[in-house]
């Protein structure tokens, strides 16, 4: 089977992408995601909030994942379900992926593929969090999808790790499904989240946020989790605290399995594959997007990147065969954690919504970002806020004066003034 | 009703003397406290199939390895149970290690091994170019595999259960009483049900085999439990290594060792560390990070990659250097099997019932059931659940004839819809979420549950009632 571009993933981006793809002209566009009902995370994020910057109103998750796949369907993207994509080669003799589903297996050849496979939380084994491995530990994720797509009731007392947005958004699904949420833990000096969330959940639910505390055991009777240990983290005493669901949120990882068996490479601040402003990979044909390659941004966010995308894979599509030029690198340095695209394209093309997006290790109150190239200050931001886990953004203007021949843009945290 | 023989214990051992009692014309009842066989230190292991090469000589325990290993090999190749012929190298880290090589060598040939060699450091380092820096020798131990350890009780079980041995779930045996005439004995058993009658009974106890042992008025050995810590990684991690990866083993244990598993996920683990408690299956800070380290150090790559799932298990050692088996008038003990007892399963249940047949159990082969080889039913046909060969989500015919096999329920372990439903529907059926896990790997992989979780448990959830529908009934 012929495909001009396989998009693969239904979420924001993949969708998005696939719909703004259609618009450009392109012809055949496929969109196959694994799960049954497309649309991605939004699926089973109850909350309101979605689509605000995308299709300038607001949603909740379901009804925002219903309005992209219809969208991308109207479109004329041909989208497909419960279809995985078990294997992609971009070699030398083009692309070439592998479709399962229960209509068999399929090779497509695509001229272009675009990744949207999305991000997830790192489960609590990965945090290597030790103690029992008893039922009752989940990730946001599974919860949302117990709760608001299986109908599952949860009794019983909750904490929830990790202090950021999702973790909120986390203890208002666990609320809903009426489970007592007894406090937020976080290995963090302080919330990362809106003020406003905080308030919210402290006012309506009286949830407190536990803060510089890690969780330093699980523990199980019969398989059921029944308590967790707590210490702060830098000593002191252990505190058990009994309860019955523990609920470990953010610490995102790209989901880049496919990426990686492709032999595409990653960037090793994101781990999601390493692209250029125009959204392009290593692999000539193949683009990345969404939170693939920022884990995670909001859903709106992402769908702009994938609309981005589609531009980029449209003109390349109608572009001259041939190799482009090599892009310049953008590389974050400490304390800040990754940046997001990891480089600067040919003819200096924007990245998506004109800015890049990063991540700092540490909280700093005011911190100006720099941005240089072989020593030369491209660009300075005005004073920001550095939080863990926390979207921060550099307008990207300054990419237009990027030496192509030059070394790699560094950008960092500029002294602080001496005022 | 009194059986002629009651086998306590479902774990590999149990489940593997009940599968060889089936092939004689022997009424035999397996009781197993858990809600699922292999649940105990069959469930938490490092899944090698060991050549037995650095067992102690002349124990009872190097003798049944040995032949354990050469049936297993057979059986799992009938049975379809996953298989990889990894090899394995011995690399000594230091001068003194590399001086200590040869009497491992010596030692494999004592125990019948014959086709362990040397190798030099740049063969070490052209093998497992990945290695950390620092090794001193080596030796390659080419027929050291890696199994699917959970399919084995499984295959076990279901093959016995399918030529007529009663397996009994949730039933824990809790008092022995002698019956007059060498009639045999009476098992209580609980929560709530007749006591079981029975001629001969075997106590593969695992864990709790002190314990079973003092209810025959046994004795003369205590279970101490040896935890062993282990990490599971992404099977993004396994192009780091093609073989196992062992270290030169102490006095006390045979080391930490890196081992790709049949799922393709690299092992790491595991620690030892004796414990009190028989039903402590926790990680802990130190054994994790002690992991770490030796992980770091024998294969760099790891650091980068990421855990999968984190475990221990408890492997079921004694004061003693060797298997505790015998025969006591009708009781049979089968304890201490230690971490060996995977490897060495269908030799210990061939050598039980040999020593069964000894004690006045006539051993008459069966006739009714398809004799294949010997006096063997055909071992049942397993799941396939490697990562080297052919899973149905990769099987263009097997989906062609029922689509199920096409829709990719676990994304991490790519196990579809058809194979959860297969598993729901089998002669012994999960009894939740983690004996589901065992038989398809679902919810095993990196994201642990995240994308797959809720959909999984609803469709086991609504099997379970069905099923408890039908029971009512």
């Amino acid at each position: 089977m012929d495909a001009d571009v396989l998009v693969v993933g239904a979420g924001p981006a993949g969708l998005t992408a696939a719909a703004e793809l259609r618009r450009l002209g392109v012809r055949r566009v496929l969109v196959a995601d694994r799960e049954t009902v497309p649309g991605g995370i939004p699926r089973h994020s109850q909350h309101t909030g979605y689509g605000l910057r995308d299709l300038h109103r607001i949603l909740s998750g379901p009804a925002y994942a219903r309005v992209l796949a219809d969208t991308a369907t109207r479109a004329g993207a041909d989208l497909r379900a419960a279809c995985t994509v078990t294997d992609l080669r971009a070699g030398g003799d083009g692309l070439s992926a592998v479709l399962t589903s229960a209509a068999g297996i399929e090779e497509v050849r695509p001229a272009a593929v675009l990744l949207a496979t999305g991000c997830r939380e790192r489960p609590r084994a990965a945090r290597l969090v030790p103690g029992d491995r008893p039922a009752g530990v989940l990730t946001t994720g599974e919860l949302q999808q117990r709760v608001y797509l299986a109908g599952e009731r949860l009794a019983g007392r909750a904490l929830v790790v990790g202090a950021e947005h999702v973790s909120f958004s986390a203890a208002v699904t666990l609320a809903h499904a009426g489970a007592r949420v007894i406090a937020l833990v976080t290995d963090q000096p302080r919330h990362q989240s809106y003020a406003a969330f905080r308030l919210g959940a402290a006012l309506r639910w009286r949830v407190p946020v536990w803060t510089s505390t890690a969780v330093t055991r699980v523990t199980g009777t019969d398989g059921r989790l029944s308590a967790v240990d707590l210490a702060g983290v830098e000593g002191g005493p252990i505190r058990t605290v009994a309860c019955e669901w523990l609920v470990f949120t953010g610490d995102w990882i790209p989901d880049h399995v496919l990426a990686r068996t492709a032999c595409v490479p990653l960037d090793h601040g994101t781990l999601g594959p390493a692209i250029d402003t125009g959204m392009v990979t290593s692999a000539p044909g193949v683009f990345a997007a969404g939170n693939l390659v920022h884990a995670a941004e909001t859903a709106d966010v992402a769908a702009l990147s994938g609309r981005h995308a589609a531009r980029q894979i449209a003109s390349y599509l109608a572009g001259p065969p041939g190799q482009a030029p090599s892009p310049v690198p953008v590389v974050a340095e400490p304390p800040l954690r990754w940046i997001s695209p990891n480089a600067v394209g040919a003819g200096g093309v924007l990245p998506p919504l004109g800015r890049f997006t990063l991540r700092a290790a540490e909280f700093r109150p005011r911190a100006r970002l720099e941005a240089r190239q072989d020593g030369r200050l491209l660009a300075r931001s005005r004073p920001l806020r550095l939080i863990p886990g926390r979207p921060l953004h550099l307008r990207a203007a300054w990419v237009t004066s990027v030496n192509p021949g030059g070394g790699p843009v560094r950008i960092g945290v500029g002294r602080p003034s001496v005022a | 009703m009194s059986w002629d023989v009651a086998i306590i214990g479902g774990g590999v051992v149990g489940t593997a003397i009940a599968r060889e009692l089936a092939g004689y014309q022997v009424r035999s009842v397996l009781l197993e406290a858990a809600d699922d066989v292999g649940t105990g230190t069959s469930k938490a292991n490092t899944a090698i199939l060991h050549t037995g090469f650095d067992a102690t000589p002349g124990t009872l325990e190097s003798r049944l390895v040995a032949r354990g290993s050469t049936l297993l090999r057979e059986y799992a190749e009938r049975a379809g149970i996953a298989v990889e012929r990894t090899g394995a190298l011995l690399v000594a880290w230091t001068p003194e290690q590399a001086g200590r090589l040869d009497a491992i060598a010596v030692k494999s040939r004592e125990n019948g091994y014959t086709r362990l060699r040397s190798v030099s450091v740049a063969e070490v380092y052209e093998r497992e170019p990945n290695l950390g820096p620092g090794a001193a020798g080596g030796l390659w131990i080419p027929d050291e595999w890696v199994i699917d350890p959970w399919s084995v009780s499984l295959a076990y079980a279901t093959e016995a259960v399918r030529a007529g041995v009663d397996l009994r779930l949730r039933t824990r045996v809790t008092g022995v009483s002698v019956l007059p005439d060498k009639a045999g004995f009476e098992l209580a058993v609980s929560p709530g049900a007749d006591p079981v009658r029975c001629r001969f009974a075997v106590n593969a106890a695992g864990l709790a085999s002190d314990e079973v042992d003092r209810m025959f008025s046994g004795g003369g050995f205590t279970i101490r439990p040896r935890k062993g810590e282990l990490i599971v990684y992404d099977k993004l991690a396994r192009a780091l290594l093609s073989s196992i990866i062992l270290p030169v083993p102490t006095a006390r244990t045979k080391g930490v060792v890196i081992a790709p598993t049949v799922f393709g996920n690299v092992l790491l683990g595991p620690t030892a560390e004796d414990v009190a408690d028989r039903s402590d299956r926790s990680t802990s800070a130190a054994g994790l990070s002690a992991l770490l380290a030796d992980g770091r150090r024998i294969l760099p790559g790891l650091e980068r990659e990421e855990v999968t799932a984190t475990y221990a298990g408890l492997r079921a050692a004694t004061e003693h250097a060797d298997y505790q088996l015998g025969v006591y008038g009708q009781y049979v003990r089968v304890a201490g099997i230690r971490s060996t007892g995977l490897t060495a399963s269908l030799g210990i249940a061939e050598h039980v019932a040999g020593l069964l047949g000894e004690a006045g159990l006539p051993l008459k082969p069966r006739t009714d059931v398809s004799p294949g080889e010997g006096t063997w039913a055909a071992p049942p046909r397993m799941p396939y659940l490697g990562d080297a060969g052919t899973r149905p989500y990769q099987d263009a015919a097997r989906i062609a004839a029922d689509p199920a096999y096409g829709v990719i329920a676990c994304h991490c372990e790519r196990v579809t819809r058809g194979e959860i439903r297969d598993a729901l529907a089998s002669e012994i059926p999960p009894g939740g979420l983690d004996g589901l896990r065992r038989r398809t790997r679902a919810m095993n992989g990196r994201c642990q549950a995240f994308y797959c979780g809720a959909a999984v448990s609803a469709q086991l959830t609504r099997a379970l009632s069905r099923n408890e529908g039908r029971d009512g009934r």
